[in-house]
């Protein structure tokens, strides 16, 4: 089967003359669960949003699915998008609506305009946004004004709705970043199960190095635009991660890392 | 204006201070110009004639002409005036909301939902774009009366055409209005149904409308109030409402029948303004 | 209103009263519309179709091409440059009025309120400002709904045909909506500001200048400044009734049927009034 992401010497340039992210490459089988770490404008947001076909790289190939996305017309990217779930750092929601219609908006891919307008006014398929919300712990939230909502809430609520859009792969910018870090490893375990259960392929972007390290099976540096390793989270060293965040205003626990790297059965293992 | 100062003064104000002395300067210009052209003469408002004139219209306007006969004509004209605001304000909804959507920039070709379309596509919505925004300033920049006028022409006498005039001009100012308020509403939502698949519409029903709809309505009551005031003077021109009466009840001198139609112009804008109000303040839940 | 949360799954078990308002209000909307449609018998079918439209493009081949003989556009430039100044004396004669009127209107500087803490106004005193507060807003609600139209008849059988009346037409009506809003600024002015200066021993005048004009001047230039964009397009219009500028020129030409100069005529306004929106915004970005 064809690699869900195929990136060749990836570069974009932005109008200010900034360069955000300068020639990476990159493949990623269908199913794999890859975190990308690195210091704040390192990159990762742009690549992110270049690879669910929100921005147009500068230069270089991406293949999804082994399709090359650059010839693609604008239908075509639409059909495409669908295919691919979002779910950012803050501002995925909108506050005055109510949660059911923020969940159900997963459908707007696949819906006619006409039956998006209907919804709103009578929800269509609210077993499928019960379902979902459940899945994310939540289901009793259904009606509720989304505002109401902690942030930790919204965050699942936003997973329940890339749970009913139902894509092939999971894009999460820091999606944890602002939600309180006792609820981030949940979170983030939520994300994994959710994705290894029907085998979609998820990527991460995540701050915090030691969640990271202990959840995914695969690390991604990312520094200045560009890729400084790329490997299991047994073979990350402390030394890597110096030279990663070195600059980064925000140090990274070294001792904690070093306690994660020292105990054995690095990956959660993914429940059955 | 910084002629002979020392180079202290200038160094340290920069070369933005020249602006209060050269506004002030224009300013002044401007209003003595315009008295002349405006023939402001205040000692008219004191000759003999003009307080004499005063004294008819004061005397005459008491007591107000209440005669059954005559509040038979007020009365339909008072419906007339609510149903001409309400079908002009309708009409303006009805022009605003296409054109106010094609006005706002962020839905038709810039901002992040159209960071990856190709030039071409950016370019083919542009034109509809800025066509609708001329349409827009073209509509509003006309006085309603001046609409009227024209309207009456069209389509003769009578409310019709008052409704007409009241839906361009308020039309205009209804989707300027909108447009600036899309453009307003947070983006990152719309990015994120934008970057599930959603079309543009799916984008405005789930992103946008939800976000601006109580400003939206806010405003468009707002106007309503507006519609109201202007409904009732459309009929100086022939379109019906209070207007027409005010006008004939002038030109006959009969100053009482005017408290009367005052009055009840008052009246009317009251309720308005208050119903409206009522309304605008729960929307700000 | 409160929300009532109740266990299970419909949180928005709100009050019934709730529920219902919205519904209400849209329903007595639809009424409206429905009701007022039908009095108006708009025959939107004529309109779209045949005979509606086929009388409006009548016309509008009438109108063009606009008369752009030199006498003409002469005429055109002097009604423009008249309607400019009607705009621009009545705007400020505006402001003249609306500032005092709008400081008697002020409950908070006239009788109550931070001004007033720890100092007790005898009966009568406090009558008498009530009755001035009163007297004040009575004055204003005066000025201010009676249309500049209306007020534009009056002062022309008054002092007789011309711009002038057009100009005190606008003045005394913008007057009363500029002293409603301009109180309405006054009375949302921040107290604590006023609560320093009090505290250093300012008198009730001084506290007025230092405390509560300075934070009112940005709002009330931006007011004024947004409503010269309504007074330009009324300037255009008051000339129906004699009132000079434009409207005045408009007139005559409806009333010879001279349509292309009419058309001229009402590009005139068109330039005119786009040009004071602009002047009105960069005005607005630079002074507030």
């Amino acid at each position: 089967m064809a690699p869900t992401y195929e990136l060749k010497d990836l570069r974009k340039v932005f109008d200010d003359g900034s360069v955000a992210v300068d020639g990476i490459s990159l493949t990623i089988e269908p199913g794999e669960h890859v975190a990308f770490i690195g210091p704040s404008g390192a990159g990762k947001t742009t690549l992110f949003r270049i690879l669910n076909l929100t921005l147009r790289p500068t230069a270089g190939t991406m293949r999804l699915g082994g399709v090359d996305v650059s010839g693609l017309g604008e239908s075509e990217l639409q059909k495409a998008r669908r295919r691919i779930g979002t779910i950012y750092q803050q501002g995925n929601l909108v506050g005055r609506l109510r949660v059911v219609h923020n969940v159900l908006a997963g459908n707007l891919g696949r819906w006619s305009t006409t039956k998006a307008l209907v919804s709103l006014i009578s929800p269509q398929g609210v077993d499928v946004a019960r379902r979902a919300l459940g899945r994310v712990g939540i289901s009793e939230k259904l009606y509720a004004r989304t505002d109401e909502l902690s942030g930790g809430q919204q965050q699942r609520v936003a997973i329940a709705r890339v749970l009913v859009q139902d894509p092939d792969i999971i894009l999460a910018d820091e999606p944890v970043s602002s939600v309180d870090p006792s609820l981030a490893a949940s979170i983030v375990a939520l994300l994994r199960d959710l994705s290894a259960e029907s085998r979609k392929t998820l990527l991460l972007n995540l701050h915090s190095v030691d969640l990271a390290l202990a959840s995914f099976p695969r690390i991604v540096g990312i520094q200045e635009g560009r890729i400084l390793f790329d490997l299991s989270p047994e073979k990350v060293t402390p030394e890597m991660l110096r030279a990663l965040y070195a600059g980064d205003d925000e140090a990274v626990d070294i001792e904690r890392v070093n306690e994660i790297l020292s105990v054995s059965g690095l990956c959660r293992p993914i429940r059955k | 204006m910084r002629s002979s100062r020392s180079a202290g003064f200038a160094d340290r104000f920069g070369s933005k201070s020249a602006f209060p002395y050269l506004f002030g300067f224009f300013f002044v210009i401007s209003f003595i110009l315009s008295l002349r052209l405006a023939q402001v003469d205040p000692r008219l408002l004191v000759e003999p004639a003009a307080l004499a004139n005063l004294g008819r219209f004061v005397r005459g306007m008491f007591p107000p002409e209440l005669s059954p006969s005559f509040l038979q004509v007020v009365g339909p004209a008072i419906l007339e005036t609510i149903q001409i605001s309400v079908m002009g304000t309708v009409v303006a909804c009805l022009l605003a909301i296409p054109l106010g959507l094609l006005a706002t920039s962020s839905l038709t070709w810039s901002g992040i939902l159209h960071e990856r379309a190709g030039r071409f596509y950016q370019g083919l919505w542009f034109g509809p774009y800025a066509l609708s925004r001329a349409l827009l300033s073209l509509f509003r920049s006309i006085p309603e009366l001046v609409w009227a006028l024209l309207f009456v022409r069209a389509v003769g006498l009578g409310p019709f055409a008052g409704v007409l005039a009241l839906g361009i001009s308020y039309g205009g100012m209804l989707g300027k209005v909108y447009s600036e308020i899309l453009e307003g509403a947070n983006p990152r939502p719309l990015e994120a149904l934008h970057s599930g698949g959603a079309g543009r519409l799916g984008i405005v029903l789930y992103g946008l409308l939800p976000q601006a709809l109580p400003s939206l309505l806010s405003y468009t009551l707002y106007r309503w109030e507006c519609a109201i005031r202007a409904s009732a003077l459309l009929g100086f021109v022939g379109a019906g409402g209070l207007g027409l009466q005010i006008e004939l009840s002038m030109r006959m001198f009969q100053f009482n029948e005017i408290l009367t139609l005052l009055g009840a112009l008052f009246l009317l804008v009251a309720g308005v303004d208050f119903v409206s109000g009522r309304i605008r303040a729960s929307l700000v839940r | 209103m409160i929300v009532t949360k109740t266990s299970g799954d419909h949180s928005i078990l709100a009050s019934p009263r709730r529920l219902l308002f919205p519904w209400l209000v849209t329903g007595g909307f639809v009424a409206l519309v429905v009701w007022s449609g039908l009095g108006i018998q708009v025959d939107m079918g004529a309109l779209v179709g045949g005979e509606g439209r086929h009388q409006m493009a009548v016309y509008v081949k009438k109108l063009f091409p606009p008369d752009l003989s030199a006498p003409m556009l002469r005429e055109a430039l002097v009604g423009a440059i008249e309607t400019f100044a009607i705009s621009f004396v009545g705007s400020l004669l505006a402001v003249l009025i609306a500032l005092p009127l709008s400081v008697l209107t002020t409950r908070t500087i006239l009788y109550r309120g931070i001004l007033y803490a720890g100092r007790r106004l005898g009966s009568g005193e406090k009558g008498f400002r009530v009755g001035v507060y009163a007297s004040a807003k009575a004055v204003l609600n005066v000025l201010r709904t009676i249309p500049e139209i209306v007020w534009a008849l009056i002062f022309v059988f008054l002092v007789g045909l011309g711009p002038f009346p057009g100009t005190l037409a606008l003045g005394v009506h913008t007057g009363g909506v500029l002293g409603k809003l301009f109180g309405e600024v006054l009375e949302d002015v921040d107290p604590r500001p006023l609560e320093t200066l009090r505290a250093t021993g300012a008198s009730r005048l001084q506290i007025l200048f230092y405390g509560i004009l300075p934070q009112a001047l940005p709002q009330w230039t931006s007011y004024a400044l947004y409503r010269w964009e309504v007074n330009i397009r009324a300037a255009a219009v008051l000339g129906f009734v004699g009132a000079g500028g434009l409207g005045q020129r408009i007139y005559i030409s409806l009333s010879l049927f001279l349509e292309h100069q009419l058309l001229t005529l009402i590009i005139a306004v068109y330039i005119m009034v786009t040009l004071v929106d602009g002047l009105s915004a960069w005005l607005r970005r630079r002074l507030v």
